[in-house]
């Protein structure tokens, strides 16, 4: 019995794709060149062999995703979890939310902010820092991206410096990139 | 670094803002790497490159981003668009072609509101003859471009207040 969620959870759900996943036996050398598919790693999520039907921005989409959530200076790992989970309160994407909001939990140690985010949204009453750069993700986020010189003025107030904020635009972007695949694609169900 | 972004952001190459920004250069150039994987394929499968512009055009429409609007339209100049693939830049145009219409409405949901997205949506795609790695090619067009464009937003507000 599966059930689709609608809430925002702390539980990484399991992500069911709408879009026929590409079948791995069937695949175009372009397709397993993306995937970076080799004898020794052939276990590839559903979500990424959705994406494998694209696979000319698939094989840049890996790298960059990591360079922005992973690479050396500037923002914290932490704050930059902020910053997908700001994007993906904004998008609703459940699943995004999720995976980001976890391992910020984990890399900051911070075991409170994210239930007070997930119950009260953007407004939750947080630690002035992580509070402005959540609020400056999610004006990031709408359409059309509404942050302002008011924002980036906050963040600068909290210490931010602008290696840091480049960071943050960077992966609350790259959440509305990827919130728009994970939410339309397929949908998070619980089992 | 000569790219979309930069250009957009209107940052001065000589500035301390560039410099940050050069520190970033693996990003900014996979970036412009799928930006052109995005607009103009090698296999573009069901969606022409002068399609693709077009709905680029909407989106930065749809984000009030003048100067997105431009580059997509200069690509979509580029693209020899035919007399559809002309109209669908423009917000107001109404499709009488199914498939057109149903490629329009997805895009612009994805792009305004992609919270309100459900697997219905998918399905109508499906019902107007889209096939599933067309789907994957939309989506992955809006959703990049709804990242570049944000990118770029908070690039000129770092612009503005240096």
């Amino acid at each position: 019995m599966t059930r689709v969620l609608q809430d925002f959870t702390t539980k990484v759900p399991i992500w069911k794709p709408h879009v026929r996943p590409v079948d791995l036996d069937h695949a175009t050398p372009a397709q397993l060149d993306a995937l970076q598919v080799t004898p020794s790693n052939r276990k590839i999520s559903d979500y990424v062999l959705v994406l494998a039907h694209d696979a000319e921005t698939l094989k840049h989409r890996s790298p960059l995703f990591n360079g922005i959530m992973y690479n050396r200076g500037g923002m914290s790992r932490a704050e930059r979890e902020i910053g997908a989970v700001g994007a993906s309160l904004v998008n609703r994407c459940i699943y995004c939310a999720a995976v980001h909001a976890e391992r910020y939990s984990q890399l900051s140690k911070d075991e409170t902010s994210i239930g007070k985010i997930f119950a009260v949204g953007v407004d939750a009453e947080l630690e002035p820092r992580l509070s402005a750069i959540l609020q400056f993700a999610v004006k990031l986020s709408q359409c059309r991206p509404a942050a302002d010189a008011e924002d980036l003025a906050r963040l600068k107030d909290c210490g931010l410096g602008d290696e840091e904020i480049l960071d943050l635009v960077l992966s609350a972007s790259l959440f509305g990139w990827a919130n728009r695949l994970m939410h339309t694609l397929g949908e998070p169900v619980a089992e | 670094m000569n790219d979309v972004i930069l250009r957009l952001s209107g940052i001065d190459p000589q500035s301390e803002l560039a410099k940050v920004i050069a520190k970033r250069a693996d990003i900014f150039e996979l970036t412009q790497k799928t930006h052109d994987a995005a607009l103009r394929p090698a296999d573009p499968g069901g969606l022409s490159h002068a399609m693709r512009a077009a709905i680029a055009c909407r989106i930065a429409s749809l984000n009030d981003d003048a100067a997105f609007r431009d580059h997509f339209g200069a690509i979509l100049d580029q693209a020899a668009p035919d007399e559809t693939e002309r109209q669908v830049s423009d917000l107001d145009y109404r499709a009488s072609d199914p498939r057109i219409s149903a490629l329009i409405r997805h895009a612009d949901l994805v792009a305004a509101n992609p919270r309100a997205a459900s697997g219905r949506d998918i399905e109508l795609l499906r019902q107007a003859g889209i096939v599933e790695a067309d789907i994957v090619r939309l989506s992955e067009l809006v959703a990049f471009v709804s990242y570049q464009i944000r990118v770029v937003a908070g690039l000129r507000l770092m612009r503005q207040s240096a």
